[in-house]
């Protein structure tokens, strides 16, 4: 073992590692405190001398109130939860099946069709949005959750099916085999063996598929126009800035609600969260 | 009939890619039949060959623009990998609550940009600034900075908060490659008389390459094409000083109506991501050779 000194621990290791914590949790502090700050201290300048910008003696909750009363928060928050579960899970059926396809069968082509599924996850919805917009219009999705729920696979398919195609290639075939002896069918012994064996891969690209629909932002923005169909981080800007005014304290508050059930998700997942975000680079 | 390997195949493979094809590859086909006209809202247009890409490429707010596309991408990404890498090798050693500290730092990387990107701007905000108050109660400056109100200042803010954004991505993403090196070789250099530094430079780092290489690319296609962290935090302005080129497409193809325009100039970004995506699978292509 390495042995260190006490003040070397001091400077190498909890000076820095503290530094690194605040400034990764202040902003979420600052959503936090902002959220309950009562209208009067909220907009005190900074140079006022009474400020005491990083706590508030008044705790009050009527951001939030005026957040769930004169908004559509509810209905986005709903919106966001089912989009992003609808389209994780078309993303990991489609994924389920390419990878085993990948994976496991020989046919001509898997080679090159395995590099294109990687090219489209590079592709980036900057590129794509404008005539998107028009295919979306021409199908008549536009201004329904299923321009949503059909367009976010585009980015999270790629990536399931190169997680899950890595995970299956982990599973002995032996063990396909195996069934198939006993009468399976190929289909049949890839959902009822390969399947459940690889459920934590499944679970890890799910959580990460999750939480890349409920952040995405320029295809909500573009093709919802309905107040009451938006997704939270739509909602919260084209409704909570009116004018030229930001509603800053139901703007935290927003920001706060619509972090909460994702980041409870994520708590509830982390160590298959990061090996979904580990395995999503690894190719 | 689904005992053929090939009949299976198909069938397996036929639903994901025809999300694709319909909403990646027709969509591609369709922006650069977009970009070589004069389509707008309403109004089909017609071919008008290159002169998009002309208009663009003398159009100085897009110049501006794609200036600062780069930059936006090159410091942050330099900043991402060096506190990512940082902060990686902290959380390597062994420490109380070191499952909890982890999980923690990756909340920026898991809650959606839009909304963080708020509270930075408020932070950042003129006239109630936090960080305007901290900076003059501790002496550090006497009038207040102009965090978002100066082009320049602004561009730094959108690296801050980006490399804020994508850092725990770095370093979790790193700390997994550095579970994979072994602790013996840390000793045997330790041994041989290096130094903390020597043994992250000549063992750590070279091995980390991989990963490093892998992350990097993946980062830089996010940056380089980033649209939510500027839409919200500066919305392209000051007069368009902080637009990047997708924010600026989103200006002209969806808030202006011009299609082609836009569809041009968000091609743009494509020579980009192309040369990085080449490099990332002839990378790839190597390391399953060797």
């Amino acid at each position: 073992m390495l042995i260190e000194r006490k003040w070397k621990k001091w400077i190498f290791f909890y000076i820095p590692m503290a530094v690194f914590i605040l400034f990764t949790l202040f902003p979420f502090y600052w959503m936090a405190v902002t959220a309950v700050r009562p209208d009067p201290e909220l907009y005190r300048t900074w140079r006022q001398a009474n400020a005491t910008p990083f706590w508030t003696l008044e705790p009050t909750l009527e951001h939030f109130k005026g957040l769930m009363q004169t908004t559509a928060f509810p209905h986005w928050l709903w919106n966001t939860m089912l989009i992003a579960l609808v389209s994780t899970v078309i993303s990991l059926v489609c994924g389920m099946f390419a990878g085993y396809a990948l994976a496991r069968l020989k046919f001509r082509g898997s080679e090159f069709l395995g590099t294109a599924i990687f090219v489209t996850y590079l592709v980036p919805q900057t590129l794509l949005f404008i005539p998107l917009a028009d295919i979306i219009r021409d199908m008549h999705l536009g201004n329904t959750p299923w321009a949503l729920m059909l367009t976010y696979p585009t980015f999270l398919i790629p990536f399931c099916t190169w997680l899950l195609m890595g995970y299956f290639k982990t599973i002995p075939k032996e063990l396909e085999e195996c069934a198939r002896i006993d009468g399976a069918t190929r289909f049949g012994a890839m959902i009822r063996i390969i399947f459940p064996v690889a459920i934590p891969g499944i679970l890890s690209a799910g959580i990460f598929a999750f939480t890349l629909s409920w952040n995405e932002f320029i295809y909500a923005l573009i093709f919802m126009s309905s107040a009451e169909l938006k997704t939270v981080p739509v909602g919260v800007v084209s409704e909570l800035i009116r004018g030229d005014i930001f509603f800053w304290g139901q703007l935290m508050a927003g920001a706060l609600l619509g972090s909460i059930p994702v980041a409870l998700v994520y708590s509830f997942f982390v160590e298959y969260y990061v090996t979904g975000l580990t395995g999503s680079v690894k190719g | 009939m689904l005992e053929s390997e090939k009949v299976l195949a198909s069938t397996l493979l036929t639903p994901g890619l025809l999300i694709l094809v319909l909403f990646i590859a027709y969509p591609f086909v369709m922006a650069l039949w977009y970009s070589l006209t004069s389509i707008r809202v309403g109004d089909p247009g017609q071919f008008v060959g290159l002169d998009n890409f002309v208009k663009a490429w003398n159009d100085t707010i897009f110049q501006v623009a794609f200036k600062n596309t780069v930059f936006y991408t090159f410091w942050a990404t330099i900043f991402k990998l060096a506190l990512g890498m940082w902060l990686a090798l902290l959380l390597n050693r062994s420490f109380r609550f070191k499952r909890i500290i982890r999980a923690s730092m990756l909340l920026p990387f898991i809650i959606p940009t839009v909304l963080s990107a708020f509270a930075w701007r408020w932070m950042f905000d003129p006239t109630f600034s936090v960080m305007n108050w901290l900076l003059f109660h501790t002496g550090m400056i006497a009038d207040r900075l102009p965090f978002l109100s100066s082009g320049d200042w602004a561009m730094w803010c959108a690296v801050l908060v980006n490399t804020w954004r994508g850092m725990p991505f770095f370093a979790i993403t790193l700390l997994a490659g550095l579970q994979t090196i072994s602790p013996d070789l840390h000793e045997a250099a330790a041994l041989d008389g290096a130094n903390a530094w020597h043994r992250f430079w000549h063992v750590t780092w070279p091995l980390l390459m991989p990963v490093t290489l892998v992350v990097v690319v993946f980062s830089v296609i996010q940056t380089f094409s980033d649209f939510q962290l500027i839409y919200v935090l500066t919305g392209g302005g000051p007069a368009n000083s902080t637009h990047l080129v997708a924010t600026y497409a989103y200006q002209v193809g969806v808030a202006s109506g011009l299609l082609g325009e836009g569809a041009a100039l968000s091609l743009f970004m494509f020579p980009v991501l192309f040369a990085v995506v080449w490099i990332q699978l002839r990378f790839m292509k190597r390391m399953e050779g060797a």
